[in-house]
């Protein structure tokens, strides 16, 4: 019995040198030499300034901005922290609703949202993403809010439909995934269309 | 369901047949000590493990050895991780300045990543320093993967070696996984995740001053090269609470498709190299054929469940072509989002792409049957071909039973010893499942809770016992699982899950070996052929079906008629 504690304690050190310190900083170093962009987080930056980062989804509210999907995340209540409050798009604390499908707060959520937005409007405009940070879109979602966008910013619905046409992505290889919209990009070309 | 659905679903299913063979062969090769590729760079490394740490890799260890040096790694795997997470605070890569880990949570997560559980009663960007993602739960994901793989081949060469008192050495088998297999992998995936756009990085978190003026704070950290062997060791940890459903855990389709690759690789994998081993690899590809059929059910009921949407939404005027996309992400959509689920479950993986929560009542109960099967459709890594064997032992078993001749299954004759031994691993994991979902269900500290009222809450404690017992890690993450009791008795079923079929396991394995060879003949009933995978599906499914549907229809199945009815909880 002994002889496998000596070989356990020395086994896990070794290990965890290897598996825990030398692999973990050796990837940042090279991720960082390759990849620098995305080894620190696909950040955008404005003006000098970080605005966010292309992968992370943010809250826009403005008529003139296109809105991303609602969002379950949360912080802690400032008043009490054993409490918390919601905080949509909180990228310390990813989260989803974990509402199940026969949830009355669900199902009441969604009816709000629902008579806001219209009749036929897309379900990923009225539903919470898995980590409550979704960047995305769909592109039915996106067209349904270009008429809002372009009166809002005195713009002519054919000019945004371009823009949304323009960032809009499709399947990676024509197969793999669902075509979306990235809602930070297209607001900062928007607002970029605003200036020129 | 569409048609681009299906043709990425038979895309992944082509890709993971195609690895099966080489890898197998090569975790032959490596399993057995022979020379690889890598052997120039990577045996001396090996050797100076063995010595530092006093192992003569040659010696030949009888099953109650080899189980007893497995146990003494975990005992001493769980002081070190638990202490870590209890001195976080005062460690070193800390930017964040977390708090010590709470005494029952350390201790669940310490048995949670031990157990390749990787159960989560925490928020990782909200609870863990990158000290002890890195050098805590990153070891464990890679030294409680390469201890699944070793247990699968001991009991592998239970079945191919004759009159045999060994069955291997833990040690050389745990080092060899880790080195050949494992970490060369992680490399590459590493860098291939962060070309997708995984951070790996040791920052603060940043803080961004949003287009419209607002405050959002961004978690960094090591993301990639956790994100690597999670999905490769099938451990299923999230660097983030939203494992990897959140846009820095899986950024694109891509990314998406090489983790639900890495997933099944290795246990697909094992399945050629337990052919191999016995001199027929069609006993491999029966093996695999067993557990694909398994799998292609789950996925088609998945797929349709969550692809026809809600209909509670749908009547409130929403366009619902897109399907239940409450608790899912665009880029990947309800087909991506419903493969997922089954793979990370069929495997004893547990990350998630989407939240299991949310998913309808049916397609919810794929995953829970997944793990009530006890993950045997491709499973964990080692623990999924154990298991899958476990059940063979059982089908063959039942197939003398019914033409009354002593059993033989690839050479052995399965006797009354190997007979118990299985039976004891298959019941104790229903046992902690259905006994602690009865517990639950009755005192108040168990029904503090679920987040959702009636059937579904009753689904998510079911939920978290068998994904605990299962050793898988998903969850219905809507229960508040960070308490004392939860903690406490999830933890307990953890163990139940992980030990209570190892050391059984381990004596099959043990039972086995010192057998001698016998000569096919042609009474022998074959076994690489359309009815011994009938027969080991049906005992697979008449095994979970008979435990669990009362347990079943309490939950989803009632969920799934009050939702057609129009109940709302």
């Amino acid at each position: 019995m002994l002889r496998h504690f000596r070989a356990s304690v020395v086994m896990l050190l070794l290990m965890t040198v290897l598996l825990g310190i030398a692999y973990p900083l050796a990837m940042v170093g090279v991720a960082g030499a390759a990849f620098p962009g995305q080894a620190g987080g696909s950040l955008v930056e404005k003006d000098g300034k970080v605005v966010g980062s292309t992968l992370i989804g943010q809250s826009f509210t403005g008529e003139g901005y296109f809105h991303g999907r609602p969002s379950a995340t949360t912080d802690t209540d400032p008043a009490d922290s054993a409490k918390t409050v919601a905080a949509p798009y909180n990228a310390a604390n990813s989260a989803g609703s974990n509402l199940g499908p026969t949830s009355k707060a669900l199902i009441d959520r969604v009816k709000e949202d629902a008579d806001r937005l219209g009749k036929g409007v897309p379900v990923d405009l009225v539903t919470t993403s898995g980590s409550g940070l979704d960047p995305h879109v769909s592109p039915a979602a996106a067209a349904w809010q270009i008429a809002r966008v372009a009166r809002a910013r005195g713009l002519r619905e054919i000019e945004v439909q371009a823009l949304v046409n323009q960032y809009t992505e499709g399947r990676m290889y024509g197969l793999l995934g669902e075509p979306r919209i990235n809602v930070l990009q297209l607001n900062l070309a928007l607002d970029g269309l605003a200036k020129r | 369901m569409t048609l681009n659905g299906w043709a990425q679903i038979a895309l992944f299913c082509g890709l993971v047949l195609l690895l099966t063979r080489p890898l197998g062969g090569y975790l032959d090769n490596v399993m057995a000590g022979r020379r690889t590729l890598l052997s120039p760079v990577l045996r001396p490394v090996e050797r100076g493990f063995y010595r530092l740490a006093g192992i003569d890799p040659s010696e030949e260890q009888s099953w109650w050895v080899y189980a007893r040096a497995m146990v003494v790694f975990h005992i001493v795997g769980f002081a070190f991780l638990y202490f870590l997470l209890r001195l976080q605070d005062l460690l070193p890569l800390n930017p964040q300045g977390m708090s010590a880990v709470a005494p029952d949570l350390a201790g669940n997560t310490a048995v949670s990543f031990l157990t390749n559980t990787n159960w989560q009663s925490y928020g990782g960007e909200t609870t863990m320093s990158y000290l002890s993602q890195m050098a805590g739960l990153s070891v464990q994901n890679f030294l409680s993967a390469a201890t699944g793989i070793a247990l699968a081949v001991a009991l592998v060469r239970g079945f191919a070696r004759a009159e045999s008192k060994g069955i291997g050495n833990f040690w050389a088998d745990m080092v060899r996984v880790t080195l050949y297999v494992l970490l060369p992998f992680c490399l590459l995936l590493t860098v291939f995740y962060v070309w997708q756009g995984v951070p790996q990085n040791l920052s603060s978190y940043v803080e961004a001053t949003t287009v419209e003026g607002a405050k959002q704070t961004i978690a960094q950290g090591p993301v990639a090269s956790q994100l690597a062997i999670k999905m490769l060791g099938t451990n299923g940890g999230g660097f983030f609470n939203a494992n990897s459903a959140h846009p820095y855990e899986n950024p694109t389709a891509l990314s998406n498709l090489v983790q639900m690759l890495s997933i099944f690789a290795i246990g697909a994998a094992l399945t050629n190299l337990f052919g191999r081993a016995v001199g027929d690899e069609r006993q491999g590809w029966a093996i695999l054929a067993a557990m694909s059929v398994l799998f292609l059910a789950g996925v088609v009921v998945c797929y349709w469940a969550e692809a026809g949407g809600n209909p509670l939404i749908g009547a409130l005027g929403v366009d619902n072509a897109a399907g239940n996309m409450e608790g899912k992400e665009v880029r990947f959509g309800a087909p991506l989002s419903a493969l997922f689920a089954v793979i990370t479950t069929a495997a004893s993986c547990g990350a998630v792409n989407a939240m299991l929560d949310s998913f309808m009542p049916l397609g919810g109960m794929v995953p829970l049957i997944n793990m009530l099967l006890g993950e045997i459709i491709i499973g964990g890594v080692g623990a999924g071909l154990y298991g899958m064997l476990l059940f063979a032992v059982l089908a063959i078993f039942l197939a003398g039973l019914m033409v009354g001749r002593t059993p033989e299954y690839v050479g052995k004759k399965i006797e009354a010893r190997e007979v118990k031994f299985t039976m004891l691993a298959i019941l104790c994991v229903p046992l902690a499942v259905l006994g602690f979902t009865a517990l639950a269900s009755v005192v108040p500290a168990g029904l503090a809770g679920p987040a959702n009222a009636g059937p579904h809450g009753f689904s998510e404690i079911l939920y978290a016992y068998t994904s605990a017992a299962a050793n898988n890690g998903s969850a219905f993450g809507g229960l508040t699982a960070n308490t004392v009791f939860y903690n406490g008795t999830l933890a307990v079923a953890m163990m139940v899950g992980r030990f209570a079929i190892i050391i059984p396991m381990l004596a099959v394995a043990g039972a086995l070996a010192a057998k001698r060879k016998a000569a096919a003949s042609a009474g022998t009933f074959p076994t690489h052929g359309p009815l011994f995978v009938g027969l080991l599906v049906g005992a697979v499914l008449i095994v979970g079906g008979l435990t669990f549907l009362p347990a079943l229809a309490l939950g989803p199945i009632v969920e799934h008629f009050a939702l057609l009815a129009g109940t709302l909880f």
